[in-house]
Parts: C-alpha cells; sequence; structure tokens
C-alpha cells in the first residue's frame, strides 16, 4: 500500500525535473538570442534567492495539499511571524534564539487552529485558511502601522550570505526539503498523510487517527511559513506586515501543483514540489534578465502554470479514470 | 410543540442557517440605526449588494457543480477597463460596447470550462492561472493605469432607477436586474441542465454514467459565471467608476459568500438563492461595521471570525456519520 505510490511518484518526479531541464535550457535560449546569459553567476544568485522564500512555504504547502487540505494563510503567517521575530530581537544579538523559538511557536499556533478548525469542526480548509488569513491581517493592520522590530546584523545574514552562488537560505530550503522527504516516506505521520489525503474514510477505517495527521500537517505548514516570515525579516532588517500584499500563498499553490502534487490529495511528494519551486524561479530569472514588463509576466506566468498542469493530467488521465474515490461523495 | 421542534430543525439545517443569519445582521443594523429600514436606505444598500449577489448566483453555478472559478474578480475588473477604454465617453458605443463585454465574459468562461474539463486540469490552478493572466493583460493594454471614461448611459444600471415610487424613493436598476437574475437562476436549477448540474457536483461518476454530458454542464456553469461578472462589471463600473481594481479580491469574498449559503465546496448541495443571500449577510456585515464605527482595519479580523464561525455551525450537522442525513437530497428553492 505504501510502496505503490512511492513507485508511481517517481515517475512523476522525474517527469518535473525534465520538465525543470527544458525549461532551464529553453530559458538559456530565449536569454541567449537576447543576448545575455543565463547561467551569469549574478543571474544565478538571482534565481537560486528567489527559490528559498516560496520554498519555504511550498514544502509546508505540500503537506497540507497532500492530505487534501490547503492553506490560504500562509502570506499572512509568514507577515505575522516577521513582525513576530523582528519585534523580539529588537537589535539584541541575544535575542536571535527566543525570537526564533516564538516565531515557531506563534506559527505553529496558527497551524494548530486551521488543522483544529478543518479536521474537528468539519469547516472546508478553504474557508477555514481564507477566515484565519483575514483575522491575521485584521490584526496587523490595526496593530502596525508600519515596519516594526530590527533585526541584528548577525540574524541578517541568514538573508543575504552566500557560499559560492548558493545563497545559504536556499541551502537551509533545501535541507528542510530533504527532511521533509524523509518524513513523508520513513515516518508513520508522513505514510498516514498519504492515506488520509486518498480517502478519509478508507484511512479512518485503517485505524489512522485522521483528525491528528491532519494536525500535524498543518501545524507543520504553519512552521515553515514561520521560517518564509524568518527569511523575510533577515531580507527586510525589520518585520514587516506589508509582506502579505504579495499573494505568496498562490504561489506555493501554484509550485505545489506544477511539481506534480494532486489537489485532491493523496499522491505527489516534496521532491516533485522543491522542481515546481525551480521552475517558477526560473521563469522569473529569464523574464527579469530580459527584460519582460511586469504585467507580461503574470501573463505568461499563468499560461505556463495552465499549461504544465494540463501535460501532467494528460497522463494522469487513464490512472485518475479509474480511482473511485474521485467518483464518491466529498467528506469535507 | 412537534411544529416548533420541526421549525427548529428546518431553520438549523445549512441552507436556512444563512437565513437566519441574515436576520440576525440585519437587527443588528437596526439596532444601531433603526432608520435604516425606512425606503431610500435600504434602496441604496440593496443597489450597492446587487453586483456581489449576482456574482454569487454565477460562482454558485460552478461551484455547485463541483469546481471553483478564481477568476471572477480580475474578469470584473478588467470588463470595467475594457468598458472604459473602448466607450472613451461616446453615448453611441454603449450598446456595441455591451456586446463586447458579453462576448468577452463568455469566453473566458468557455477557456476556464474547456480547459477544466477538455484538458482535466482543476478547476482552482485553471481560474487562478486565468486570474493571473487577465490581471497582467488588462494592465499591459493600458499600460498599468486605466483610461477613457464611461457613457452616461453605460452608468444608468448602476447609479439610477425608478425615481419617484411611493415609500422607495428609487427602486434602482440594479435591484430589478438582481431580482431578474435571481429569479432566472432559481428556474435554471429547475430544469433539465439544473439537475445534471447538481449531479455532476454530488457524484461526477454516477452522473456520467447515466448518460449526462457532464463536462458540458460544468462548462455551461464558467460560462454563467463569467457572464455574471460582466453583469456585476457593468453595475460596478457604473455605481464606483473606473479602476482596474475594482475585482481585487472580490472572488474570495464571493466564493465566501456562496458557502455562507451553505453551498458546499466540492459541489453538489445547497441552493442558488441561499448562495445569494450569502452575499446579501456579507453586504449587511460590511453596512453593520459602518454603522457600529468599526476601525477599516479591524474589519477583517470580524469577517474573518465570523465567516469560520458560521460555516462551522452549518458544517457540524455533516461531520456526523449518519447517512440518512448524508445522502438526503438537497432542497430546492
Amino acid at each position: 500500500m505504501t510502496r505503490r505510490p512511492g513507485a508511481d511518484r517517481l515517475g512523476t518526479t522525474a517527469l518535473i525535473y525534465l520538465a525543470l531541464a527544458g525549461v532551464l535550457a529553453a530559458g538559456a535560449v530565449a536569454t541567449a538570442i537576447d543576448g545575455g546569459n543565463l547561467f551569469a553567476t549574478a543571474n544565478l544568485v538571482d534565481m537560486l534567492t528567489r527559490t528559498s522564500l516560496t520554498g519555504f512555504l511550498a514544502i509546508g504547502m505540500t503537506l497540507v495539499i497532500l492530505c487534501r487540505s490547503l492553506d490560504l494563510s500562509v502570506g499572512y503567517t509568514a507577515a505575522l511571524s516577521s513582525l513576530v521575530a523582528a519585534t523580539t530581537m529588537d537589535g539584541q544579538v541575544a535575542n536571535i534564539p527566543l525570537a526564533v523559538a516564538a516565531v515557531l511557536l506563534v506559527s505553529g499556533l496558527v497551524g494548530a487552529f486551521n488543522g483544529a478548525v478543518t479536521a474537528y469542526l468539519g469547516v472546508n480548509p478553504f474557508i477555514t485558511t481564507l477566515g484565519t488569513g483575514l483575522i491575521i491581517k485584521g490584526y496587523l493592520d490595526t496593530q502596525y502601522k508600519g515596519p516594526a522590530g530590527d533585526v541584528p546584523a548577525l540574524f541578517q545574514q541568514f538573508g543575504y550570505t552566500r557560499i559560492g552562488p548558493v545563497p545559504v537560505s536556499a541551502l537551509v530550503m533545501l535541507a528542510l526539503a530533504a527532511a521533509a522527504v524523509w518524513f513523508l516516506r520513513s515516518t508513520r505521520t508522513g505514510h498516514h498523510m498519504y492515506a488520509v489525503g486518498g480517502d478519509v474514510e478508507v484511512a479512518r477505517m485503517s485505524g489512522i487517527r485522521t483528525g491528528r495527521t491532519l494536525m500535524w500537517a498543518h501545524v507543520l505548514c504553519g512552521m515553515t511559513a514561520g521560517v518564509a516570515g524568518l527569511l523575510l525579516a533577515a531580507r527586510f532588517g525589520t518585520g514587516s506586515a506589508e509582506a502579505y500584499t504579495n499573494l505568496y500563498e498562490l504561489d506555493a499553490i501554484a509550485a505545489v501543483v506544477l511539481g506534480g502534487t494532486l489537489l485532491l490529495g493523496g499522491k505527489g511528494g516534496v521532491a516533485g514540489t522543491v522542481a515546481g519551486v525551480a521552475i517558477l524561479a526560473v521563469l522569473d530569472t529569464v523574464f527579469n534578465v530580459m527584460q519582460i514588463d511586469p504585467f507580461a509576466k503574470d501573463v505568461l506566468r499563468g499560461v505556463v502554470i495552465i499549461t504544465a498542469v494540463a501535460i501532467y493530467a494528460r497522463r494522469q488521465l487513464d490512472r485518475t479514470a479509474r480511482r473511485p474515490r474521485f467518483a464518491e461523495g466529498r467528506a469535507s | 410543540m412537534t411544529r416548533v421542534r420541526e421549525l427548529l430543525v428546518r431553520a438549523t439545517n445549512p441552507t436556512a442557517t444563512v437565513f437566519v443569519l441574515l436576520v440576525l445582521v440585519f437587527a443588528g443594523v437596526f439596532a444601531m440605526n433603526p432608520g435604516f429600514f425606512e425606503g431610500p436606505s435600504l434602496m441604496a444598500f440593496l443597489k450597492q449588494a446587487a453586483p456581489l449577489v449576482i456574482l454569487a448566483a454565477g460562482q454558485y453555478f460552478v461551484i455547485v457543480s463541483g469546481n471553483f472559478d478564481l477568476s471572477v474578480g480580475a474578469l470584473v475588473g478588467a470588463q470595467v477597463v475594457i468598458a472604459a477604454r473602448l466607450i472613451d465617453g461616446e453615448e453611441s458605443r454603449t450598446v456595441p460596447v455591451l456586446i463586447v463585454m458579453a462576448l468577452f465574459g463568455i469566453a473566458v468562461g468557455l477557456v476556464n470550462g474547456l480547459i477544466t474539463t477538455a484538458l482535466k486540469v482543476q478547476s482552482f490552478i485553471t481560474t487562478l492561472g486565468m486570474l493571473l493572466v487577465l490581471y497582467g493583460a488588462i494592465r499591459l493594454w493600458t499600460g498599468g493605469a486605466p483610461t477613457g471614461s464611461l457613457s452616461e448611459a453605460f452608468r444608468t444600471p448602476g447609479r439610477l432607477g425608478i425615481e419617484n415610487v411611493p415609500v422607495l424613493g428609487q427602486i434602482p436598476w440594479a435591484l430589478l436586474i438582481m431580482i431578474a437574475v435571481g429569479a432566472g437562476s432559481v428556474l435554471l436549477m429547475r430544469t433539465r441542465f439544473g439537475r445534471i448540474l447538481m449531479a455532476a457536483g454530488d457524484n461526477e461518476r454516477a452522473a456520467a454514467l447515466s448518460g449526462a454530458r457532464v463536462g458540458t454542464a460544468r462548462t455551461i456553469a464558467f460560462i454563467l459565471s463569467g457572464l455574471s461578472a460582466t453583469v456585476a462589471g457593468v453595475l460596478i463600473g457604473g455605481f464606483a467608476g473606473v479602476s482596474a481594481q475594482v475585482g481585487d479580491g472580490l472572488e474570495f469574498t464571493v466564493i465566501t459568500a456562496v458557502v455562507l449559503g451553505g453551498v458546499v465546496l466540492g459541489g453538489g448541495r445547497g441552493s442558488v438563492l441561499a448562495a445569494m443571500a450569502g452575499a446579501l449577510v456579507i453586504e449587511a456585515l460590511f453596512t453593520l461595521f459602518n454603522q457600529m464605527a468599526l476601525p477599516s482595519t479591524l474589519r477583517p479580523a470580524v469577517q474573518g471570525a465570523i465567516i469560520i464561525a458560521a460555516v462551522a455551525y452549518a458544517a457540524r450537522r455533516r461531520t456526523r456519520p449518519v447517512p440518512t442525513t448524508a445522502t438526503a437530497t438537497p432542497t430546492p428553492s
């Protein structure tokens, strides 16, 4: 039962990395025609820097989407976390551990709230997390009129330091992704997430505490949003409530889906998500290098996302057609 | 006694919850400002609420068939900008531009529907992509800021109405359009098409096996949503004037409204009237916030809390694994 999805996933993940290579190649050709070089150091740095923020959010998002849930509040959680981090640090190096702990606690609690309302009150996660996002937005808008707090230079290193062309934040993101891959493949809760996303009723009847599994996914998703908030604080040098206006949550969801994880849950993985994040980052860098109009960027992004998912869907057509759970009534 | 209990049971079913909620919010508004229920101010409220209610009807078709339409907000913004740019203040262009807008709305819905049903892309992703495309394309076309202006005739439905009506003062055209859309939607849900749509959302496979053209019905639902965004765009443009931002975030408000109306995300349950009532609840809530002079920054928080509470309340019965209620047919009306 747990082996088969693994075997399937390998095929899909390979396809996504092929797609990433394709996008890289196409981007390189396009920039070369334009007279640039996609693999110049500055562009590589730009590309890798872009992956880390969306990456953190998308890793957590993968977990909740695998459970057939969704989290639209991550952008707000990240903004809140950046403020918690910056105000707790308040310029003192000694406060850094405390601030990190505070951020993980707060973001974990937001996730726990999302998970509890979704799992135990039966509210559709779309509504739960939209509502949570609105609540946090209201709090942020009321409490913080502008940037607040002060991040010590030492912690800002997390946002800016590079090892060669690779930013530290991207390395941390990859390490977190590796941990998440291990978590999904090798722990009991990880396996339960696939089961819950596959069919909640069957999972329950097999003795899985489905509510608890969903809670875990949401808590972890909240905490990765917290880490994203830490990164925001490190980059800006201060906490910023305005961060939520960037609609990070939609980026994260797009990356997860580009990475081959089914929005209906039960299928996919973090390895694919990382490739999905990378595809979006490569696109953005290519658009940047070619100096494409920012509005045209949105158009192209939309088209690429739809096209990519349409291609995956083609591959899955036969398989999905035979899967009975798509025909079952929806539990949520 | 049993009748009272029966009434209580009916009042607590997910579809009826929204009407109870509506009464509660209106009671709150009345307590704050008894003058609200005098004709003119009530009409003004309904005029302002009409676009969201119409959007809710369009979104209802998509949601009840098991999909999402996240592109409506961007489409409303696009329609307003298109209207301003093409009309450019010339009265004579009003009708042709309205036709162009309707065709554009249909085209967007058709593309959403075909990508979702024929290419099997999840509607969340399809319409998210469409949102990005519309958002970017409109700003690309206008170079960032909308240009042109609307004609007087174009602004009439959103602003004016039948004047000098006793008691009510003015009956806004927007209200009449809203009632027409509501009546049309209710009738549509009673036709063969409506039943197929509901069946497609409830159990896609069973609907397909019994010979229904599920894909066609769902595509038509997207087209109806596109048309509702067009009508809402005309009303909002007329009421509020030209701005590319008018539609920003509207998709989430509309989906919230529909869900408040007891319509289940994932499809197959809920009535269109309740969905429209959900939109009225949200608008009434905004009015209540105004009456209470609630700081504008705090409003999202209160709104979020109320949404979660209301949906949790409505979901309370469904979460219990009682097969008899789970398979009960959705109440028509």
